[in-house]
């Protein structure tokens, strides 16, 4: 069963226009996307900065009203939920954020931090809700003695453990990770990624886990979705998107990860120029004024299709 | 023919309400002419200390309290004041990690240029703003004339970064200091920055110092490769025998600790923490977190050559 389904997602954001009579603008960050992702899964959405990732998770938790489409969580639609059965429902889809320190209410001890969600969400209560506080916290691999430290207290690694407890306090089915490692240094990268890992194992949760570190992507996740001015270009399972990538996009995002081998030189693709804005987006494949491949077929729209089980791609050459 | 810049022994303190914090302490390295040298290892192991030191930016509670710094066979730590202007941004200049907090935000980027080409007499005032242009195109700016009228909050990071190398290179140093020059910068636009990094040094001739705690940059980018820990430089070697024959337990560990994109293999996380530099162990730094430990780390280290190119500050490595 899918944990999450994303049905044509759109979050268009208006601009405020100068000239009163002139159509406003909008910056198209997510332009129709649809994922899902099943039961225990963990499915990576990788892209550039400016790509939208951020924004779709934001619409998933309704943290921001989509302007389109609908985001279902165990077959319920939440985007049809009203405000009050929406809390309720968020016990079950939590999230963790990039900044560890931003994300962290620096008054909260980390005690009560854990404690927030459990006092909103579950019934427990006094002797047993602390109970649950301190298994979270040894979950995470954080013992008791910090229980009463405030988040400047702690270390960047310790922070993001904090934020990590938050989300599963209340065993949630869905955890959306926005780029939880990025803010972190190496030993500290590894030790995180190790811990979604092991807890994913132990409480069978889905991930959506946002991220531009394609290798981290690679450890952690069962599938891959790669996603490029608001839509998604290429997705697969994560093996087959690492060996025979398909997209030049993904291609290319994967030919500028610097390979930790002075011996392996991988496939040079490189992408000209930067992102373009997501207020003037080309017509047709949305990759191609900076596609060392593109032709003129290119101007066509481009739909999704699938070119191996499981392996969907949206490019005219492939 | 001697080595462009040779650090000997390197000791860097900061003075806090509690206590002398050792941030640096025996930190030896050499960079030749023309070459790329990559400087790695974990956050606060005094990489950027290090960087700052040679080019004598440190300012209190930072003091430098021993060793050697030699630029082209003079001691930049003997130098005055006013010699060091001489070297600053002449013949070592110097690439931050936050290109948009290094630029000026109240003059536009072209001026910043303009007005370094003019303070080192690289152009004539009559012509230094033609010269902007062809520089801004140079590092792949676009639009180059327009781009020169803009400030920095107007332009993407990685523009912004292509500024700063554009500034570093303007008066063809011989040493060009690059400090985690694409951290917070997309993989795709990291890539373009490093790429033109190689190319324009290869052009002018400039060697590279990399400061980075990103091996695959190393692997890719590098000649050869410093490995520092807590303060100590621990490992010396041509990038192929780091990354084949790695040498020193932290260098190992290190290795070890990065998920690889080829084949989801081992990954494990460097074990204990970087330790306090307040209080650091006596001896190798690395020894409370290093399953090799023996007695004798605590003692101070000597360096062994384990190759004509490649040494090690360690006990428990025999030479091979």
């Amino acid at each position: 069963m899918d944990a999450l389904v994303v049905d044509d997602l759109q979050m268009h954001f208006p601009l405020r226009s100068i000239i009163p009579w002139r159509v406003p603008r909008v910056v198209r960050a997510v332009d129709g996307v649809s994922l899902r992702v099943a039961a225990g899964e963990t499915l990576g959405l990788v892209g550039e900065s400016g790509c939208g990732k951020s924004t779709l998770a934001r619409c998933v938790l309704r943290l921001i009203e989509p302007t389109r489409g609908r985001v279902l969580l165990d077959e319920e639609d939440l985007t049809a939920l009203p405000e009050e059965a929406l809390r309720r429902r968020r016990r079950d889809i939590q999230m963790v954020f990039q900044d560890p320190t931003a994300s962290l209410n620096p008054r909260l001890s980390v005690a009560a931090t854990v404690d927030e969600p459990l006092a909103l969400h579950t019934p427990l209560a006094g002797a047993a809700r602390r109970e649950r506080v301190d298994e979270v916290l040894e979950e995470v691999g954080l013992g008791a003695g910090l229980r009463d430290r405030y988040p400047h207290q702690l270390s960047g690694g310790q922070r993001q453990r904090v934020n990590i407890a938050r989300a599963i306090a209340t065993h949630p089915r869905l955890v959306v990770l926005d780029e939880p490692t990025s803010a972190l240094d190496v030993s500290l990268r590894a030790r995180v990624i190790l811990l979604l890992a092991e807890l994913k194992r132990r409480m069978g949760m889905a991930y959506l886990f946002i991220s531009h570190d394609l290798s981290t992507v690679r450890y952690l996740c069962d599938r891959v979705a790669v996603m490029y001015l608001g839509v998604l270009v290429e997705e697969a399972p994560a093996a087959e998107l690492f060996d025979h990538p398909a997209h030049p996009y993904t291609r290319a995002l994967l030919s500028c990860i610097p390979v930790p081998d002075p011996d392996v030189a991988p496939e040079r693709l490189r992408l000209s120029g930067e992102v373009p804005s997501p207020i003037d987006i080309p017509g047709g494949c949305r990759l191609r004024g900076r596609c060392p491949l593109a032709q003129p077929v290119c101007a066509e729209p481009v739909p999704l299709r699938e070119i191996a089980p499981g392996h969907t791609v949206a490019c005219h050459l492939v | 023919m001697t080595d462009l810049l040779t650090i000997r022994n390197l000791a860097v303190h900061f003075d806090t309400d509690e206590g002398v914090v050792q941030a640096v302490d025996g930190a030896s390295l050499q960079v030749g002419r023309g070459e790329v040298v990559g400087l790695v290892g974990e956050s606060g192991s005094g990489k950027s200390v290090t960087a700052l030191a040679i080019l004598r930016l440190l300012r209190p509670p930072a003091r430098v309290v021993g060793g050697r710094i030699d630029f082209d066979g003079r001691n930049l730590l003997a130098c005055s004041e006013e010699e060091m202007r001489a070297v600053r941004g002449a013949q070592i200049s110097m690439v931050f990690q936050s290109p948009r907090t290094s630029l000026n935000p109240v003059l536009p980027v072209g001026r910043q240029i303009e007005r370094l080409l003019v303070q080192h007499g690289t152009s004539p005032p009559g012509q230094a703003r033609a010269r902007v242009v062809e520089m801004l195109r140079e590092v792949g700016i676009g639009e180059p004339e327009r781009r020169a009228g803009q400030y920095a909050h107007q332009l993407s990071g990685g523009m912004c970064q292509r500024v700063m190398i554009a500034m570093a290179l303007a008066t063809n140093p011989r040493l060009l200091i690059a400090d985690e020059p694409t951290t917070g910068l997309d993989v795709s636009i990291a890539a373009q920055i490093l790429d033109l990094l190689g190319d324009l040094g290869r052009r002018t001739g400039a060697a590279i110092l990399l400061i980075t705690h990103d091996l695959g940059v190393v692997a890719r980018r590098c000649d050869r490769v410093v490995v520092m820990h807590a303060g100590q430089t621990v490992e010396w070697a041509p990038v192929r025998a780091l990354f084949h024959t790695p040498a020193h337990p932290y260098t190992r560990a290190l290795l070890r600790s990065i998920p690889r994109v080829a084949g989801a293999g081992e990954m494990e996380p460097i074990p204990g923490w970087v330790p306090s530099l307040l209080a650091p162990p006596p001896g190798c730094r690395f020894a409370p977190r290093c399953a090799l430990v023996r007695p004798e780390c605590r003692t101070p280290v000597p360096v062994r050559a384990l190759d004509a190119d490649h040494r090690v500050a360690c006990f428990a490595v025999e030479t091979f």
